[in-house]
């Protein structure tokens, strides 16, 4: 239990996907101008990894690590170069069917989502989330711990940012920096800030 | 002639089409410290208030003498010790000159440990005015805002927590990141989400680790080195400084090895006191900083640990240790970075309370984590504010439901 939480912890905040790996910055920048929607694409976030990443794991661990074949007879099979394509192709239709789950049953949540479960399958920190998966080795319910545990961790990040430029609003930025530019600016400054956890052990 | 009529007959020059019309911010800085300015608010709702931004930095300023001259003090107090103890009889280097020219090095002596601290604290200080204030007022002209007397409270904030032996070229480029990463870009005072002179601190300690951390960097005597209370603690918990000759009392009046301004509890308090009396430092966000950090600390009290001695350190240990009460008490109220709601000041304090315990205790990569705890906070203190105001929000609406 112990190394659950631990995990859990570290994946939140020591390896924070947005601040200390820099993933899934597209949409961490493009989609941080409001507390209210950046809250939205959290959730959403933290839904997709919480569930592609232990997909990914059974998928990797049945199908396609060295071996992994050999419940089909197959024990010298290695399918682990179809690894990327697949990920991708499971958090593509994992999206999909998870916006038709929830247009069908839960209309409020599918509308507040709105346009942000598509694009959920284009952030790098969902397949980051498979990719470090598979790295690292994690087992089955490792993999849950983590997926949930790195969603919450971008989650947070991007509500920070989302509430530190909603104040920016009323900053005075050269011109030449407006926009995007001090976004990334602030982005650093944040991950100094998140600097904090370098170092822990756990 | 009256500094009044000369500064008026230099007016027209800094206008619009005169002579140094770029230069119009320093003559309005010059001018307004002389002299309160005769604008007065046009439009129709406003607040007067005798306590301008103005005033209030300036009363910021003075509140950190206290901790400046104690620091100054133990600055010659530890190096005059440690001299003594290895048998030196002069100071080196430019400043030793200076030293030796002024006073001796009897570690009893107020004047000496004076003289010799003073010798260190102030080129930081010097280099860290200079410098930042270039940047100041070149975005001040630049950018046609004025110079802001925010930047005294910076300069002498950033100054203070510095170790006393760092190179003055590092304390130039620290507080140029903190002024213009950490403040300009954002279009400077009250503008910025981070604290400057945190910025800047957090710059050089990344950048620089071994000027800033160690043993070797808080007594400014070659050669000598001596740990922290913190690292102390480290090694072996309350013990493990007991056994060095540092009571509680030692730790409190600021008689202890650390950052020029953040030995001495006492001046500290002193000075923050005061702050909180002039409610220009939110008592709120104190008393968040402290109930975070005892209970923080009581918890981790509760939990115990065989191998990590910090796991046992009692939170009267912690305030005085490190940067905790300089932190609390001047970095954390900074009004600019902290929350502003009254309820979102008491999370705001307590998340940098639990986090500076956090940092000290189950981080083993820093020693101190005031500086980064604080850090951290800002970055969710505009988040805070946003959470309160919404549920003031919600709970209007229903109120109101009949």
């Amino acid at each position: 239990m112990e190394h659950y939480i631990s995990l859990f912890i570290k994946s939140i905040f020591i390896e924070n996907m947005a601040l200390a790996f820099f993933l899934g910055m597209c949409t961490f920048i493009a989609i941080s101008k409001k507390v209210q929607t950046a809250i939205g694409l959290g959730v959403a976030v933290i839904v997709v990894l919480g569930i592609t990443v232990p997909i990914n794991n059974l998928i990797y661990t049945y199908l396609l690590a060295d071996g992994a074949l050999s419940w089909a007879g197959l024990p010298e099979l290695d399918l682990s170069f179809l690894g990327y394509i697949s990920y991708i192709g499971v958090i593509a239709a994992m999206v999909q069917i998870l916006e038709m789950i929830l247009d069908k049953y839960f209309p409020p949540l599918y509308n507040a989502l709105g346009v942000f479960l598509p694009l959920i399958t284009v952030n790098c920190a969902i397949m980051a989330g498979a990719l470090f998966m598979v790295e690292r080795d994690y087992n089955f319910g490792e993999s849950v711990v983590y997926g949930l545990g790195a969603g919450l961790g971008w989650a947070l990040a991007i509500t920070a940012l989302a509430g530190i430029r909603e104040k920016l609003k009323y900053s005075d930025v050269p011109h030449g920096l407006r926009g995007l530019g001090i976004t990334f600016i602030t982005v650093g400054l944040m991950s100094l800030g998140f600097m904090s956890f370098s170092g822990v052990q756990l | 002639m009256s500094i009044r009529s000369y500064l008026d007959k230099l007016e027209p020059h800094f206008h619009k089409g005169g002579k140094y019309e770029n230069w119009y911010a320093l003559y309005e800085a010059v001018d307004t410290i002389f002299y309160t300015p005769g604008q007065i608010t046009k439009t129709t709702a406003h607040v007067r208030d005798a306590v301008d931004l103005k005033r209030m930095m300036i009363l910021v300023w003075m509140c950190t003498f206290p901790a400046m001259f104690a620091g100054m003090w133990n600055v010659g107090f530890q190096a005059n010790t440690a001299m003594e103890a290895m048998g030196l009889t002069e100071a080196v280097g430019w400043r030793g000159a200076i030293i030796d020219a002024l006073a001796g090095h009897n570690p009893d002596s107020i004047w000496d440990n004076f003289i010799y601290g003073a010798a260190y604290f102030l080129p930081i200080y010097l280099v860290t005015f200079i410098v930042g204030g270039f940047w100041e007022v070149l975005f001040a002209m630049k950018r046609g805002h004025e110079v802001n007397e925010g930047f005294f409270v910076t300069s002498v904030l950033f100054a203070l927590i510095l170790p006393p032996t760092i190179p003055l070229w590092q304390v130039a480029l620290g507080i140029s990141f903190g002024v213009v990463i950490g403040k300009e870009v954002f279009g400077g005072t009250g503008k910025n989400f981070l604290n400057p002179a945190l910025a800047g601190r957090a710059f050089l300690f990344f950048a620089y680790p071994a000027q800033l951390s160690g043993d070797a960097v808080w007594t400014a005597v070659d050669g000598f080195s001596g740990a922290t209370i913190l690292s102390l603690a480290q090694t072996g918990g309350v013990e493990e400084i007991l056994a060095n000759n540092i009571t509680w009392m030692d730790a409190f009046m600021g008689n202890i090895q650390g950052s020029v301004g953040e030995t001495s509890t006492l001046a500290l308090l002193i000075g923050g006191g005061l702050l909180m009396f002039f409610k220009i430092a939110a008592w709120r966000i104190v008393a968040g900083v402290m109930v975070g950090m005892i209970g923080m600390t009581l918890l981790f009290n509760l939990i115990g640990s065989d191998t990590n001695p910090l796991f046992a350190v009692p939170w009267h240990w912690h305030l005085v240790m490190g940067g905790f009460a300089f932190g609390m008490l001047f970095m954390a109220t900074d009004p600019v970075s902290a929350s502003m709601t009254n309820t979102g000041k008491w999370w705001f304090g307590a998340l940098i309370g639990v986090m500076v315990v956090l940092i000290r205790v189950v981080n083993p990569a820093f020693p101190e984590g005031m500086m980064l705890a604080i850090l951290f906070a800002n970055l969710f203190a505009p988040l805070i504010d946003y959470f309160v105001v919404q549920a003031n929000i919600k709970r209007r609406k229903l109120r109101n439901v009949h």
